[in-house]
């Protein structure tokens, strides 16, 4: 009688598990602030979470884009620039994958930050986009000027600065930020290490299944 | 005594073989040292570019795995290595033109360590690159 008890709540025990991974959430980075609002008369409390603030970039094309080419949907967004020698190719080389995995899905784009405002012009992303093997607008490479790319850094909690006395001349982090369509950060995981890649594999199906 | 004859001559063939098996183990132990050592040296300076596997990335980074390529370029490799590569080269018959850069702190056994194991490891090649054959290749570095 004790077993069949003891069976009974294990396969409890087990189904609760199951649910709780089905429902399983990303969690939200950043600060949050509580609001006050008044809706129908009454007062309820909203929480504000870090959102990635508009911007104006340049891309491969020479267009202007805002963060309205990635309404309704996903994005996995980094910094890098075209001629640095140390973390970029493998972290292009890891978000390469989840393109090729993800290309022609309009469920998820990209967005790869140069922060090498002086050399990588549009014309020179093109052609550093058509050597990787990107020829859709699912992927876009963007320059803008130095103060706004950096501050745009800050806002995806990516560290990155000018140092000559780095190889390439620019020091920064190769995170890949996991982006949702409300703007805020889902996930963060060093685009340099495959077993962090492959949290971000599992966090992208994860994101997707919220807007299922 | 033809007994006695016989396993001193069985002696003497079982010395010579294991004299010419011992030859030979010693410089395939060598050859495995210098991948070794290669293959540390790759994944600190290299793998980034050209990728563990050696596949290199798209059209920007080429693959190492062009045994036609090193075989044209065999007495070049040490000067690309130390140097880096501002020309256009073709591998596998595609075009690269981008910038391979320099990599002054590598010393010509570092050199010799990662040429045998880049061309053992992507390449196939069963012979070793020796600290002599870098030098001579540096001497003539344009
Ligand atoms: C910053 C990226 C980068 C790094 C790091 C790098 N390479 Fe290269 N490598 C290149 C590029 C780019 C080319 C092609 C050059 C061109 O386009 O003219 C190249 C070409 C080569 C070639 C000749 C072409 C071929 O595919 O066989 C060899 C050999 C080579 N690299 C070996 C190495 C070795 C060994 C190291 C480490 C010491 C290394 N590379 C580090 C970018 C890199």
């Amino acid at each position: 009688m004790i077993r069949i008890h003891f069976i009974f709540s294990f396969l409890v025990g087990l189904s609760l598990l199951a649910c709780q991974t089905e429902k399983k959430k990303l969690p939200i980075y950043g600060n949050r602030e509580a609001e006050e609002k008044v809706v129908d008369g009454k007062t309820i409390v909203d929480t504000i979470y870090h959102t990635i603030p508009n911007y104006e970039f340049l891309n491969q094309d020479s267009v202007i884009i805002t963060n309205k080419v990635f309404e309704n949907k996903i994005y996995i967004s980094n910094f890098f620039f075209t001629h640095c020698p140390t973390i970029c190719p493998t972290m292009q080389r890891n978000l390469l994958k989840f393109y090729e995995k993800y290309k022609g899905d309009p469920r998820i784009a990209f967005l790869s930050h140069s922060i090498d405002f002086k050399y990588d012009s549009p014309s020179v992303l093109k052609s550093y986009a058509n050597k990787l093997g990107v020829d859709s607008e699912q992927w876009q490479f963007v320059t803008g000027d130095k103060a706004s790319i950096y501050k745009m850094a800050d806002n995806y909690f990516v560290y990155a600065k000018e140092d000559k006395n780095v190889p390439g001349g620019y020091d920064h982090q190769g995170y890949l930020v996991l982006v949702d369509h409300d703007k805020r950060i889902r996930a963060a995981y060093d685009g340099t290490d495959d077993e962090q890649v492959q949290l971000l594999f599992n966090d992208v199906e994860t994101l997707l299944k919220e807007y299922e | 005594m033809p007994s006695f004859k016989l396993s001193t001559s069985l002696f003497a063939i079982l010395g010579l073989v294991i004299a010419f098996s011992n030859c030979q183990s010693k410089e395939s132990v060598e050859k495995a040292q210098y991948v070794a050592n290669g293959r540390k040296l790759f994944a600190t300076h290299c793998q980034n570019c050209h990728g563990a596997d050696g596949k290199g990335l798209g059209k920007l980074y080429p693959p190492l795995d062009d045994t036609l390529f090193y075989k044209e370029h065999q007495d070049k490799l040490a000067c690309y290595i130390k140097y880096g590569i501002d020309t256009t080269i073709h591998v596998h018959g595609i075009a690269y033109n981008s910038k391979m850069p320099e990599n002054p702190t590598l010393t010509p056994i570092d050199i010799a360590y990662l040429i045998t194991y880049i061309t053992t490891e992507f390449g196939n090649s069963e012979t070793k690159v020796s600290v002599d054959d870098v030098n001579k290749q540096l001497e003539n570095c344009q």
